[in-house]
């Protein structure tokens, strides 16, 4: 059969079966293989792109349910080099590890920002729940889409490695004397 | 209170700050990733490649009578279907496991666990391959199977290893360690003696990208080129050129971006060999990728190991010994991924953070009708299962005596001084200071306000548990005299090349699943050589590029493959002097190191960067004798020892009363895994591990029926933690650098994963102290709590 629809911004025909997954048109037919697969049920989320905006999981949509919809995959959130602060959020919060769920986190944060501008902590874990991550533990998840809602327009443009942030991470003030002198006790070969 | 933060960033920071060395710095590795354009196993598409499939067995234990492959064959899609029939015929029906067992790539003659590999389709699409699969018709002749362990050797138990000439059991070996006359003088004499049968149940690593390989055969030139996710691509490399009998120099192995492994990407897996085997009958590249049924039910679990504990102690709570014997669930086929010399792993670490008289241990592994494997999910080889014993275990004996648990293992942890310390079996602590780190714990969680709180609440009958533990690991293997797989001495190469503009490549033998090591290994040769690590290009995962080594598992990438890193850069550093040397005409002892830079002493002025030397050394300038105009170096480091890495874990919990639900409202983790390379990859790698506790502790597990029937086997079943059952984590660190580590470093992949476990449970058990629970086995699920509150061991049926 015959669908159309359009995929990050572009207007896309295809003659497919019509049994063809969502994911599989996205990765195998347009070659967009930043959208994931990861799981038979449903479940695991790291299938998800944005249809008219809402995350949807696209293992669980059929490439035909899809036509004359508006797709947005993970290849549409920069435009250009300017990245989405959802992006440089992932990056600046070390929000991903592997990366393989992060596409679909990245596209149901744009989704939550875009109706929530400024979500609390609850807000965000919600919006991700139906979303796992084995990597990360959430926590910097959680913080990436702080940063991004912090930051609407973004941080420096394309920000590379080249950006660093100063220093070490967490320090801790104000322990007893005898942990701070021992903390550090650097024990000799 | 104690304050908690980040430090600012410094965006405005110019070239001369950009930071080399140590501290927390971006993630070279993300701006792919945050694209969309990371390259993993299936994203990667060959000309003409074809898509295989694997039939797998609907019982777990049943003679095959026959298969009829006629239907499939004539699908007009379907290239190929290879049976276990024709595997025989080219000497492939089995292959050699990781623990010098075999295990069968396609079913022969028997089915000995559901989810057994018995076809294989080759097709021209997915969808074509799947369709094929449901054309294969199998008889079997269905057989009683061994699904519980603690029968696996009783008399009448059907042997399921019947192909292996003269087995007439399910045994696999015994092994023991420690002194047993020895600990049970100790035991016999003690005041108090506590004990407890605890099972750490069959779990699943359940990475988010599922297994898969692509098999590349050129029959021209008789190369193979093998697309694979794999932790391990030179071990792999050498396992096929013996499993295939491909000349290993005629086979290069890829791993790709691996989309997260914990262990479930370190062994071969029949679907690997099957593609090869596809390429070589079809000619063309055969991609074979599971589906997450398929990845949980048949690829490597986790633990099963049932724990009979038991610990002696002086009244006053002086911890003496510690004692335990282990049932060990192998599953059909002996395939667990470890070292050589050690059935259990590094189980022998039982003996903890304490300073014992004595420990004695025995394991016997057996066959049971359950898919094979053992070591996975950020075990660290079993550890995990260590440390849950002896942190169990000292919590009930705390109970016994109407101790704290924190101030019982406070009394009872080996001293700063004692270090290096050679405990009971056979282990040499390489580093530890602990008591900093508990009270850090401690401190960080408001240890004593949150015993009050937990006063209070007891009266008003509301559930809250405060739980502790403290480990030590045993990661970093080798050294290679000690400790290989299949033969293989557990050393990593690395080779690190400094171009002539200053700009260096490093190639590594380990492979990252998430871990950042393009980062980790640029800042190690940053601090060694004073060149950005954005100047240093990270080469891995492709055995035609990089130096041999046994891979990334059990925390060694960073204790072994950085201890190589930093002492390749030295040597580097040492060549670079003796060119500097003969560029300022002066001896190489008159010169001085400062970080990018050799100078002659006292003349600041005069000096040579690494960037001035590199152009020097691929230029025209009359070298030292017996220097190369280059400026690279190799090195294969062997560790002299494993590394210690240790933490202070508390953790609460809340539990309804209604409904048993357990609420983690707070976990607080002190890790010290010595010196910190980049402090953010460290906290990301602690956040996971203490996830994958909160998943292990109260969701996951595979559990079977009485037929053999996987109850775990999709995501529908097996439960991973969301955002929603995690909390926001707290984290702290001290520092006590490895000793014999060339920068200090021990390693943190899995500390998280073997710590947090016992925190959890002893959390949850110290909830229901008012119901008089003493122990419960994990996954503490809503059911479970729920019976324990009842008096029942496990919820009625």
């Amino acid at each position: 059969m015959q669908i159309s629809m359009t995929v990050n911004g572009n207007e896309v025909t295809s003659d497919i079966e019509p049994r063809v997954l969502l994911v599989h048109y996205i990765r195998e037919v347009l070659g967009l293989t930043g959208t994931h697969w990861g799981c038979d049920t449903s479940n695991c989320g790291t299938c998800v792109v944005l249809m008219d905006g809402q995350p949807v999981k696209s293992c669980t949509v059929l490439a035909a349910m899809a036509a004359g919809h508006d797709i947005r995959t993970v290849e549409g959130l920069a435009s250009g080099a300017t990245l989405d602060p959802v992006q440089q959020g992932f990056m600046e919060e070390h929000g991903l590890q592997c990366g393989f769920c992060t596409p679909g986190m990245m596209l149901t944060a744009r989704a939550l920002l875009d109706k929530n501008p400024h979500p609390d902590t609850t807000e965000i874990r919600q919006a991700i729940s139906g979303q796992i991550c084995r990597c990360t533990g959430y926590a910097t998840i959680v913080r990436s889409v702080q940063w991004a809602a912090a930051h609407p327009a973004g941080g420096d443009t394309d920000a590379t490695v080249d950006e660093v942030i100063d220093g070490t991470d967490t320090v801790i003030e104000d322990l007893p004397a005898e942990i701070a002198e021992t903390a550090d006790n650097e024990v000799k070969a | 209170m104690t304050i908690i933060h980040e430090r600012p960033s410094n965006p405005a920071a110019g070239d001369e700050d950009r930071p080399i060395g140590y501290g927390r710095i971006q993630r070279k590795e993300d701006p792919r990733f945050v694209r969309g354009k990371g390259n993993y196993l299936d994203d990667i598409v060959l000309p003409g490649m074809l898509h295989g499939a694997i039939l797998r067995a609907p019982v777990a234990h049943a003679r095959l009578v026959s298969i009829d492959t006629t239907n499939a064959l004539a699908h007009p899609k379907v290239l190929a279907v290879i049976t276990g029939k024709d595997l025989l015929g080219l000497k492939l029906a089995w292959a050699p496991t990781l623990s010098a067992d075999v295990q069968a790539v396609l079913v022969t003659d028997k089915v000995r666990f559901q989810g057994q590999e018995v076809a294989f389709v080759v097709a021209e699409d997915r969808y074509a391959a799947r369709d094929a699969l449901e054309l294969i018709d199998v008889e079997y002749d269905v057989l009683p199977p061994v699904i519980d362990a603690r029968k696996a050797l009783d008399a009448d138990a059907p042997v399921i290893r019947d192909e292996i000439e003269g087995k007439t059991d399910n045994h696999i070996f015994d092994w023991e360690i420690g002194d047993k006359a020895e600990t049970e003088a100790v035991f016999a004499s003690a005041d108090v003696v506590v004990s407890q049968e605890m099972v750490y149940p069959r779990v699943h690593p359940a990475p988010m990208e599922t297994c898969g390989a692509i098999a590349d055969f050129d029959a021209v030139d008789g190369k193979l080129t093998l697309y694979e996710t794999t932790q391990a691509p030179h071990a792999h490399r050498t396992l096929f050129a013996i499993v295939a009998g491909i000349p290993e120099h005629k086979i290069r192995v890829v791993s790709p971006d691996i989309g997260g492994g914990f262990g479930n990407k370190v062994g071969i897996y029949p679907g690997y060999i099957l593609a090869v085997v596809g390429s070589i009958v079809t000619g063309k590249p055969v991609k074979w990728v599971e589906d997450r049924s398929e990845n949980l039910m048949s690829t490597s679990f986790a633990r099963d190991y049932i724990m009979q504990g038991e610990i002696a102690a002086t009244r006053d709570g002086k911890i003496l010994a510690v004692r335990t014997n282990v049932l060990a669930d192998h599953g059909a086929f002996n395939a667990t991924a470890q070292p050589t010399k050690n059935p259990a792993g590094f189980f022998s670490i039982f003996t903890g953070s304490y300073d014992l008289k004595a420990a004695y241990c025995s394991v016997t592994g057996v066959y049971t009708n359950k898919a094979p494997g053992g070591v996975a999910y950020a075990c660290s080889f079993r550890v995990t299962e260590a440390v849950y014993l002896v942190e169990r275990m000292v919590d009930i004996l705390a109970r016994k005596l109407e101790m704290d648990p924190a101030e019982l293992r406070l009394k009872n942890f080996i001293k700063p001084e004692q270090f290096p310390y050679a405990n009971k079996t056979g282990w040499v602590y390489d580093s530890g200071n602990y008591e900093p780190a508990m009270r850090l714990s401690m401190q960080l969680a408001g240890y004593d306000e949150l015993r009050r709180e937990q006063r209070e609440k007891r009266e008003r009958g509301e559930l809250m548990g405060i739980g502790i533990s403290f480990f030590t690991e045993t990661v970093g293997a080798g050294p290679r005299k000690h400790f290989d797989i299949v033969g293989l001495g557990m050393a990593d190469g690395a080779e690190l090349r400094v171009h002539p503009t200053g700009r260096a490549v490093v190639r590594l033998s380990v492979q990252s699943q998430g871990q950042g090591h393009e980062t980790t290994f640029a800042q190690i040769v940053a601090e060694e050589l004073g060149i950005p690590p954005e100047d240093i290009d990270v080469v891995h995962g492709d055995t035609d590029q990089t130096p041999f080594g046994l891979g990334t598992y059990g925390s060694r990438s960073t204790p072994v493959s950085g201890g190589a890193v930093a002492l390749v850069a030295r040597k580097v550093r040492e060549k670079a002097k003796l060119i500097a040397a003969a560029m300022l005409e002066t001896r190489p002892e008159d010169l001085e190191w400062e970080k990018g830079r050799w100078f002659v002493k006292g003349d600041p002025g005069a000096g040579k960067t690494i960037s001035e030397i590199a152009m020097a050394a691929h230029g025209t300038m009359t070298l030292p004798e017996g220097v190369d105009g280059n400026l690279d170096a190799e090195i294969t480091y062997d560790p002299p020892n494993l590394t210690f890495p240790f933490g202070a874990y508390i953790c609460v919990v809340d539990i309804d009363p209604g409904t048993g639900h357990v609420k983690v409202r707070r976990f607080i983790a002190v890790d010290d895994c010595g010196t910190r390379i980049n402090p953010m990859i460290i906290e990301g790698q602690v956040h996971g591990g203490l996830t994958d506790g909160v998943g292990m502790a109260l969701m996951e597990i595979i559990e079977f029926d009485a037929d053999g029937n996987c109850l775990g086997g999709s995501f529908m079943d097996y439960l991973i933690p969301t955002a929603m059952e995690v909390p926001d984590w707290e984290t702290g660190f001290t520092i006590t650098p490895s000793p014999h580590h060339p920068i200090g470093a021990k390693g943190i992949g899995e500390s998280a994963t073997v710590g947090s476990p016992p925190a959890i449970v002893n959390a949850v058990v110290d909830a229901l102290a008012p119901y008089g629970v003493v122990h419960m086995d994990m996954p503490c699920t809503p059911a479970r709590v729920w019976a324990a509150m009842q008096g029942r061991a496990r919820p009625p049926i």
